[in-house]
């Protein structure tokens, strides 16, 4: 088990012969990229908002080295992968190192971990770090050793001079060289030369999740700690009228109920006590409820007629292209819930005026200052601990229930509270990834290919995180309620309801229209991908249309329509690997998909071809196999790469053939899993294939969210190919495969 | 106070008749591997071996147990010396989050403990009952064949395979 290791911050800065790495980055960066010279770019991501970063690398003078991020691990599996870069860079054993993981006290505040940025924003700065570090090593052995640096060389963790004579890190460190600003330019290994980068290392959690190691918040258990459960309203905006808590409070173990406002819990000293006293004091309860959601069965017209902000994010115009054939289609996603198999979960304590969480959130800065602003303490008074807990998938729970368990915390002082919501809590409230339409209409010139293009996205915006307090539960509930802030759209490049909504294909005309909806009926925030899933979803799917209309092979349609080489490169390996063929036909009830993305058009590039059959009876899909190829730019670890796009997937074809939020005019409906049903392996595939081109050298592009959308075209175009018919409204389900093969 | 046997040890609880065996494994007896994931038998994170069988541990009551001999993951092996099924996933690298893992160990262990050779087909129905959400699914069934050839090559007096029986 690797414990989260409590580093004091002030210690580290205050040197102790420890070797520090700051950054001020500028440049750095940019010598590894074949990019334009101007204009300078700016530092790597993280470095952006934390400019003056000054601990990534520690090197203590026993030799022991450790890796600070402030990313979060989240089951992605970049601690192994941060760990190999370091290990590379410092020219360490790979076990010879440790990695921190995000917490106020001691790491970086690098924001959220979303977006498939991890890699990009903390393994660059790791690298760089690393390197940098290797460099002054060396160079204080060259001082002390009297020789140029170019005669010595570094190994296992020393540097060595040309006579064999050694100097350990741990040495070289104790001198006086605490305090280093890192420079514009960094040594980086050539890529060639790489031997722990590029290999496939087993994760460094595993072990102790398939032993019974304690890996999770979940498994927490502190001196004294008390179980908590929170009693929620029954629907958004439901108002506590009645509480009668006399006989709760007689229940064996219960130490405490605590009620703020809309806010209630209760503590007991057994966890099975605080569920048992939870459903007592629910039962005890009544609520004032207010018919407030929309019309689940009709999405597409609440979203098309809620107000909007409308603004054109993308206009190509050639006049010389003409358009002579015209389709239009409109396309749909339903509300989809994050569904971490572990409810979210958290332990607080608050201890002479500090309180401090043990959260599984994404962001522990930002979710510190929403804490803080909850709870009315300053920031500093308030700090938060990454541990992992079941994964996430997006903004799932974990910051609710980080407030919820300080909340509580701060009416039981001294005593650790550890609060884990109940399944149907987790799917009632936590904030889901939101309905989307979109609207497309492209038309084809003589000669076949796309002349026009036109594609209007309607969708909330996709992150409702804290910062302030407002984003949470618990502050949303209490007797003087913090405000939910008021939602933004995400801005471009990365974007959020209209990340993937501009083409990366290349038309000679194109209009994309981004209808930004302020209002959110029901709790929305950042599930995996954002709006990518979808739009490439549309896009993908009405590219084959487009095809079809053509009389075009797909894969042979998409290449016409790209100049990316390495888009291309990805689309030619997928088919070849998958053995796609112009004018196959498919084995009986079966059909053949193709899909492509760059995720955000500036990330990995991913190509999937898929293989569905169609039990034409049912109308039941079944995945059959799937074949993917990927360009995450220099990879770290393919295994851990290719476990990223399996699961990609595999989950995409989740959300995809299965799943969508239900609920009536009051309550959310789909509360488990039996309303909410999620793919089980009676349906999972016979066989996935990931191919990964390798970029040596190039940026890390980053994995997580690299899939989902080429994944859920792929099976839908696949699905079209099997049957005849185009679904274009999302979950692509039985029922309406079947109700599409019998009209 | 009542008698609970698991992983070999007898250990004395004190907990409600109602309580679910899964508390008192988390919080009794300081187990990490059984999880909490829906407390309503939809999702397997919770599954443990009684007496050979898997077990939901989130819905099955103390008051049944009497006598009954629980295992749980750690009772099957170390980091050190893992069990066969913990080997296979580790050699899998079949885990994403992990949250899901060690009840779906659990039910292949029982799997292959009374039919060492199981098929493809054989595999995927036991496993029904589990939710995995990162869909790690495809390494999880890679892992399991690979126990299956592990368990049927490895010496019978190994600690490990000694304490999955």
């Amino acid at each position: 088990m690797n414990a989260p290791i409590i580093l004091d911050r002030r210690r580290v800065l205050a040197g102790g012969g420890a070797l520090i790495i700051s950054f001020s980055l500028t440049s750095a960066f940019a010598q590894q990229q074949d990019a334009p010279a101007a204009p300078a770019p700016s530092p790597p991501g993280s470095l952006k908002t934390s400019p003056y970063l000054d601990a990534w690398i520690r090197i203590d003078t026993d030799g022991g080295i450790t890796v600070f991020t402030g990313k979060a691990e989240l089951g992605q599996g970049f601690r192994t992968a941060f760990q190999q870069i370091a290990a590379e860079e410092l020219d360490v054993a790979f076990g010879a190192l440790k990695v921190v993981t995000a917490d106020t006290k001691v790491t970086a505040n690098e924001g959220y971990t979303s977006g498939s940025n991890s890699m990009k924003d903390s393994g660059t700065a790791i690298q760089i770090a690393a390197a940098q570090a290797r460099e002054l090593l060396v160079a204080e052995a060259a001082k002390r050793l009297d020789l140029p640096v170019e005669n010595l060389r570094t190994a296992d963790g020393a540097v060595i001079a040309p006579d064999g004579k050694r100097l350990s890190y741990g040495e070289l460190v104790a001198g006086d060289m605490l305090h280093v600003q890192a420079q514009p330019k960094s040594k980086l290994k050539n890529p060639a030369a790489y031997r722990v980068i590029g290999q496939s290392v087993p994760r460094v959690d595993i072990p102790a999740k398939v032993t019974g190691g304690a890996a999770y918040v979940q498994d927490m258990r502190l001196p004294g700690m008390v179980h908590a459960r929170v009693v929620r309203p029954p629907s958004y905006g439901a108002q506590l009228t009645e509480c009668d808590t006399s006989t709760v409070e007689k229940l064996p173990g219960v130490v405490k109920i605590v009620r703020d406002g809309n806010f209630l819990a209760v503590v007991a000293e057994k966890e099975f006590q605080s569920i048992k006293a939870m459903n007592a004091l629910a039962a005890a309860t009544k609520w004032k409820e207010t018919a407030s959601l929309p019309k689940q069965d009709d999405l597409l017209a609440v979203l098309t007629s809620l107000p909007s902000q409308n603004t054109t994010i993308f206009e190509r115009g050639n006049a010389s292209a003409t358009g002579q054939k015209t389709i239009e289609a409109t396309y749909t996603r339903p509300y989809q819930a994050h569904g971490s198999i572990g409810p979210s979960c958290a332990v607080a304590q608050f201890v002479d005026g500090a309180m401090t969480v043990w959260t599984h959130t994404q962001g522990v800065y930002p979710d510190r200052q929403g804490i803080a602003e909850m709870l009315r303490m300053p920031p500093a008074s308030v700090r938060l601990i990454h541990v992992e807990g079941s994964g996430c998938y997006g903004h799932n729970g974990a910051d609710d229930a980080a407030a919820d368990a300080a909340l509580i915390a701060r009416a039981l002082p001294g005593r650790p509270v550890r609060v884990q919501w109940m399944r149907e809590q987790e799917h009632a409230w936590e904030p889901y990834g939101p309905a989307m339409v979109t609207k497309l209409k492209a038309s084809l010139d003589g000669n076949g290919k796309i002349a026009d293009w036109n594609f209007e996205v309607f969708s909330n915006t996709h992150s409702m995180r804290p910062g302030g307090a407002g984003s949470m539960l618990a502050a949303q509930h209490m007797a003087q309620p913090f405000a939910l802030p008021a939602p933004r759209p995400l801005p471009l490049p990365e974007g959020g309801g209209d990340r993937n909504a501009i083409p990366f294909y290349n038309f000679p005309n194109a209009h994309v229209v981004h209808h930004f909806i302020p209002a959110m009926p029901l709790r929305i925030s950042a599930m995996r991908a954002l709006g990518a899933y979808h739009n490439v979803f549309s896009i993908e799917s009405f590219m084959d249309e487009l095809a079809a209309l053509a009389g075009a092979d797909p894969v042979e349609f998409r290449l016409k329509h790209l100049d990316d080489s390495r888009g291309r490169d990805v689309i030619e390996k997928a088919a070849q690997s998958f053995g796609w063929k112009a004018g196959q036909t498919s084995p009986q009830n079966r059909g053949f998909g193709f899909a492509f993305a760059r995720y955000k058009n500036l990330a990995a590039y991913c190509a999937i071809a898929s293989e569905v059959e169609v039990n034409r009876e049912t109308g039941r899909p079944r995945l059959i196999r799937a074949v993917a190829a990927v360009d995450s730019g220099q990879v770290v670890n393919p295994d851990g790469l290719i476990n990223q796009i399996e699961g990609a997937i595999v989950q995409s074809m989740s959300w995809t053939l299965y799943e969508s939020v239900s609920f009536d005019d009051t309550r959310i409906t789909s509360i488990d899993w039996q309303t909410y049903p999620i793919l089980r392996f009676d349906a999972v595939p016979e066989s996935v294939e990931v191919h990964i081109i390798n970029r040596p050298g190039q940026p890390f592009l980053g994995s997580g969210e690299t899939g989902q959308g080429p994944a859920a075209a792929s099976i839908a175009n696949a699905i079209a190919n099997a049957t005849g018919r185009r679904l274009r409204n999302l979950p692509l389900t039985r029922k309406r495969i079947k109700e599409a093969i019998d009209a | 106070m009542m008698t609970l046997k698991v992983n070999g040890r007898e250990h004395q609880v004190d907990a409600e008749a109602d309580t679910p065996l899964l508390y008192v494994l988390r919080e009794d007896i300081k187990l990490n591997a059984a999880k909490f994931g829906c407390g309503l038998g939809q999702c397997g994170a919770c599954t443990v071996i009684v007496d050979g069988k898997a077990v939901l541990s989130c819905v099955t009551p103390m008051v049944l147990l009497e006598g009954k001999q629980v295992t749980t993951l750690e009772g099957l092996g170390t980091i050190a010396e893992p069990a066969p099924i913990q080997r296979a996933f580790m050699e899998e690298q079949a885990a994403q989050c992990g949250y899901c893992i060690a009840g779906m160990m659990m039910r292949a262990q029982a799997l292959l403990q009374r039919n060492s050779k199981p098929t493809d087909e054989q595999i995927r129905a036991e496993l029904e009952p589990h939710l995995c959400r990162c869909g790690t699914h495809m390494r999880i069934l890679r892992a399991v064949h690979r126990a299956a050839r592990l368990m049927d090559t490895a010496d019978a007096s190994s600690p490990a395979s000694r304490s999955a029986r």
